[in-house]
């Protein structure tokens, strides 16, 4: 397995406070890596280091590095748009366009540079299929993306992602707004993904962190505990703060 | 969100795997006292109390499915339950091979036995003192006890092979005996059975502490 | 009586206390307003006729005629103030959602339009009266136009930026994580989201001010006469009607009645179509 991702001693800031500490872990490549920890550990911070969300707000301040295949994405004048059309993100609520749901996923194609009318129709339907909403939508996709339910726009929205062809997938608490249902679709949708895409996801349902995940980190304030194979992380943490916290001890 | 109820739930399992070793720690001590006073109504209530063992032993193994199924538990919680599950199947075997001593207390009947107990109640000694001291590495979850206890299994072995040869040659000499002399077999290798038990439960122990699993000293038999 | 039931007592009178006065207040709101819609209906209604939207308006004193040019001069005008007032509005309303955001700047040209809701429109019409009737020597329905867009550049400044910020930073947000540059997330995404909130927003700006009569008597003026150059002089409903309500002619009352009802059907139609469109982003 080679390592899409590696942060090495990754700091971060939010204005005059310290968020992230002395961050160091390695994502490896189309595999999915879980994040848990209590609530305000740093784990969304973290995960919205990768594609530089935190540009968009003043004050923000990363030190260290983080390197996806090969390149520091914290060096300056950085492409952001590229690395963001590189690293996609999912994010907790389902955030639908007001626009149609063909529209929403075109919204990507588009992006991509792609014009003619019969491509972007392909490439939204590919990205559909993969997202396993095709069947479910293939005969409205001209109402409102605001029509589906909560688990649809979900999926809507990972088709979005996938529409971009990213090389990561961020997701952040994917599953938080939805039923059990809907989040075990989800989940299938992710393992699918993880033949194409490396994944990173952060969630506070460590049973979901357990049961879809590779590699899990657990965060605490602001730093990581303990990095590791899902399978030990959840049956023999090496950690002590680890243990207390995926068995209820405390958090 | 610290989880008291499932916690407190977790201990009061233990605290009953605790009770039945207790039972079954009695049933040993006791089954081997009936065997050297030729107490069979002694023997036959040993016989009758297994039920009880065996009941126990349903009643902790769905407590931990039920815990399983509602709280889903990880790390320490799960290798706990875990090993809960194997500890009463083992205890459990334990009880039944006190049982089967009792069995042949009762087969016995009044006939004398064909030689003077002495070895054997050292060896149930052992095996009930292995047993006891792997439950407290249990409760401590303190693997280098348990790994300790396991080593002391090739002495309860010694003293199984010198049992064996000392009333196969007893046979040998007077062939009236045989039948008297292989139920002995047959009550020695019952204890030698009870003490491979304990270390399977010691292996657990071990795993509950250190999340590894490792097989810990191999019997000859 | 029980001390409880006592309580029990009071609490239904202050209940019955409080819900009679604020009947009356609503009361009393409503039956001026319908007074004065049944005024406007009943004196306003008949001087409407074919004549009234056709013709030109008879001389002083003369019976006939109508207002057609003040009619055209009404639409000219608010259409002109449209074009001016709402693209600007809408793109400094703009900037303040999805570029200045708590920048200092922002917060300069927030509080400034908020003052500028609150102007008195006839300082507007003062205003534009020094800035483009006096420089070039005489009234214009540009500068009537200019005047009325001041009046409703606030109001589009406020409500396109209150609706822009009423989609959310996610929306937002993962549009950026797209990969898509600012101007388009704003463009394709935000707008999309906000536009029936900024159409109804301009919709009540267009209304309210083509009600306006101060700062039209600064900048527009009147005309007596069909006027299509917008250097010229204008006639307009409201101005028209302030004129003819203090004239001495029956004749003038009865066209001023006119009028009023005119522009209040007007009013009243624009502010319907806005609730429409309100009622279909609900559903």
């Amino acid at each position: 397995m080679t390592d899409k991702i590696k942060i090495k001693d990754l700091n971060f800031h939010y204005g005059a406070k310290q968020a992230l500490k002395n961050i160091n872990l390695s994502v490896k490549e189309k595999e999915i890596t879980a994040l848990i920890g209590p609530s305000g550990c740093g784990k969304t911070t973290f995960l919205r280091c990768l594609n530089r969300m935190h540009d968009l707000y003043p004050g923000n301040r990363y030190e260290g590095e983080i390197i996806i295949d090969g390149k520091n994405i914290l060096e300056k004048g950085l492409d952001l748009i590229k690395l963001r059309s590189r690293v996609g993100m999912v994010f907790q609520k389902p955030t639908p366009f007001p626009m149609s749901m063909f529209e929403n996923v075109a919204f990507g194609v588009k992006l991509m540079g792609i014009r003619k009318k019969k491509e972007i129709s392909e490439r939204v339907e590919k990205a559909l299929r993969d997202s396993a909403l095709w069947d479910e939508i293939k005969d409205r996709l001209n109402e409102p993306a605001l029509s589906l339910s909560g688990g649809q726009q979900q999926r809507l929205c990972i088709a979005r992602a996938v529409a971009v062809e990213p090389e990561v997938i961020l997701m952040d608490e994917p599953c938080s707004a939805l039923d059990p249902v809907a989040t075990a679709k989800i989940e299938d949708l992710m393992t699918d993904l993880k033949k194409y895409y490396t994944v990173v996801i952060v969630t506070h349902n460590m049973q979901q962190a357990a049961r879809v995940s590779e590699y899990t980190g657990f965060f605490m304030l602001g730093e990581v505990v303990e990095f590791d194979f899902t399978q030990k992380i959840f049956t023999a943490p090496a950690n002590k703060l680890t243990e207390d916290y995926i068995t209820g001890r405390f958090g | 969100m610290t989880r008291e109820a499932y916690h407190k739930a977790l201990k009061e399992l233990q605290d009953e795997v605790l009770k039945m070793s207790a039972l079954v720690g009695t049933a040993i001590k006791e089954s081997m006292e009936a065997l050297k006073a030729r107490d069979v109504e002694k023997s036959r209530r040993i016989v009758k109390n297994d039920m009880q063992i065996n009941r126990m032993r349903f009643d902790i193994e769905e407590k931990c499915i039920r815990l399983i199924a509602t709280q889903q538990p990880m790390a320490v919680d799960l290798r706990v339950l875990a090993s809960i599950i194997n500890v009463i199947t083992d205890l459990e075997r334990i009880g039944d091979h006190a049982e089967g001593i009792a069995k042949i207390s009762v087969s016995i009947g009044d006939e004398p036995l064909v030689k003077p107990l002495i070895d054997m109640p050292v060896m149930a000694g052992k095996a009930l003192s292995m047993l006891q001291r792997c439950m407290a590495a249990f409760v401590a979850r303190d693997a280098e006890a348990a790994k300790k206890i396991c080593n002391e299994d090739d002495e309860v072995d010694l003293l199984y092979d010198t049992i064996y040869n000392e009333l196969v040659l007893l046979m040998v000499q007077d062939p009236k005996i045989i039948k008297d002399a292989t139920y002995l077999i047959w009550a020695a290798h019952n204890i030698e059975r009870m003490a491979d038990r304990v270390t399977n439960i010691a292996e657990r122990v071990v795993y509950m502490a250190t999340g590894k699993m490792e097989e810990m000293n191999v019997s000859k038999y | 009586m029980d001390a409880q039931s006592f309580h029990y007592m009071r609490r239904k009178f202050y209940n019955l206390l409080a819900l009679s006065v604020s009947v009356l207040s609503a009361g009393f709101g409503i039956f001026f307003l319908f007074w004065i819609l049944k005024d406007v209906i009943s004196f306003g209604l008949p001087a409407l006729n074919g004549s009234f939207f056709t013709e030109l308006p008879a001389p002083p004193g003369a019976e006939g005629g109508g207002l057609a040019n003040a009619i055209f001069g009404t639409i000219l005008i608010t259409v002109v103030a449209t074009v001016i007032g709402v693209p600007s509005g809408i793109l400094a309303g703009t900037y303040l959602s999805e570029y200045g955001r708590k920048s200092r700047v922002a917060s300069v040209v927030r509080f400034v339009s908020d003052i500028l809701v609150s102007a008195p429109s006839i300082v507007v019409g003062v205003f534009v009266y020094a800035l483009l009737v006096k420089p070039f020597g005489g009234f214009s329905a540009i500068a009537g136009a200019v005047a009325l867009s001041i009046i409703m550049l606030p109001v589009v400044i406020r409500t396109s930026e209150e609706m822009l910020k009423l989609v959310p930073d996610a929306t937002r947000e993962a549009a950026l994580a797209l990969g898509a540059p600012h101007w388009k997330v704003t463009v394709h995404v935000v707008y999309r989201g906000a536009l029936r909130g900024i159409t109804t927003g301009v919709m009540l700006a267009v209304a309210r001010v083509s009600g306006e009569t101060a700062p039209l008597l600064f900048t527009s003026f009147n005309n007596s006469f069909w006027n299509f150059d917008m250097s010229e002089p204008t006639a307009t409903l409201t101005v028209t009607i302030f004129n003819y309500a203090m004239g001495p002619y029956e004749d003038w009352h009865q066209k001023a009645w006119g009028g009023a009802f005119l522009i209040t059907a007007i009013v009243l139609c624009v502010t319907l179509l806005s609730r429409l469109i309100v009622r279909r982003k609900a559903a």
